[in-house]
């Protein structure tokens, strides 16, 4: 009972109902990011084979390619579970492993998006080629910026993690950060459905 | 806030979170699920039912991430209420520009 005092002393602030006000406010933001991007998405499905010139989609999208950096986001996500639980069980050693994951995972997906980018490019689909390249590009490049954000947050808490700045106390600091990147995970899973493997 | 409120609170936030046999094995129903729906797109044999199965396939994976790995199963109902709503709102959304930009110029109301 001291040690949650402790931690609801800690960076715990309840709201009326009980819970963390931290988490209360993340899922909000994660309700109002379900707009933000089903607005893209929504976007890219009005404009969906309505291109007057190429590269079509069928033409262009790697699904192979894709694929593998689909399945390298969602062990990211297991990565950041374990990495969350070896937090709230005080070990510092799996904090740093599977937050160290997270970010090579995650820094692997987004040179995945680098390299599907570069390559779209070099095959002549810009923003400005068609209403595919606009629509894709601003829909995958929303998202590549998200997980680049959460690379960086996970990063800083790597970084507090080693320093020995990461006790079980502050969990909650690792729990929100899981949050952002399962998110992040969820949106990708619509977006390889909708847009690679429904074409 | 009280001690007793602020353990039951934390127990509400924490009360059973899976173990990590557990977490390891949703990432494996992931990958498997994940490998499936890449296998159904590359069988012609499927491609008429393939929209109807890609879609119930990643829901099922968007409801393994949001329940197990964000927690929601086990977490108060409140978060799921406030996740819930943005994503009622966001495919409302969807769906009422799609309607309305796809399906209804389909249509030649003017006669």
């Amino acid at each position: 009972m001291a040690q949650a005092a402790a931690i609801a002393h800690d960076d715990h602030h309840y709201s009326s109902t009980g819970l963390s006000s931290w988490k209360v406010g993340f899922w909000t933001f994660i309700g109002s990011e379900c707009l933000f991007f089903a607005s893209l998405i929504s976007t890219y499905m009005v404009y969906k084979g309505r291109s007057v010139v190429g590269p079509y989609p069928h033409e262009i999208l790697d699904i192979p390619l894709t694929s593998i950096s689909t399945f390298v986001l969602l062990m990211s996500s297991l990565a950041m579970v374990l990495a969350l639980d070896g937090v709230q069980k005080g070990s510092r050693k799996l904090a740093l492993i599977w937050l160290g994951g997270v970010i090579l995972l995650g820094s692997a997906f987004l040179g995945f998006q680098v390299y599907e980018f570069s390559h779209f490019v070099h095959e002549g689909l810009t923003l400005k080629t068609n209403v595919f390249g606009s629509s894709f590009f601003v829909l995958t490049g929303f998202h590549g910026a998200h997980v680049s954000v959460g690379v960086i947050w996970m990063i800083t808490l790597w970084i507090m993690a080693f320093r020995n700045r990461l006790p079980a106390a502050g969990s909650l600091k690792v729990e929100i950060a899981g949050l952002y990147w399962h998110f992040v995970d969820i949106v990708w899973i619509v977006i390889f459905t909708l847009v690679y493997l429904i074409q | 806030m009280s001690a007793e409120a602020a353990t039951h609170a934390l127990e509400q936030e924490r009360g059973g979170h899976a173990s990590p046999a557990f977490y390891w094995a949703i990432g494996g129903i992931l990958t498997v699920i994940t490998a499936v729906e890449v296998a159904a797109f590359y069988i012609p044999a499927l491609q008429p039912v393939l929209v109807p199965t890609l879609l119930i396939l990643s829901s099922a994976k968007f409801l393994l991430v949001v329940m197990f790995f964000m927690h929601l199963r086990f977490d108060s109902k409140i978060f799921s209420g406030l996740f819930l709503a943005g994503m009622v709102l966001a495919m409302f959304m969807t769906v009422a520009l799609v309607v309305l930009y796809k399906v209804l110029p389909r249509f030649d109301f003017m006669g």
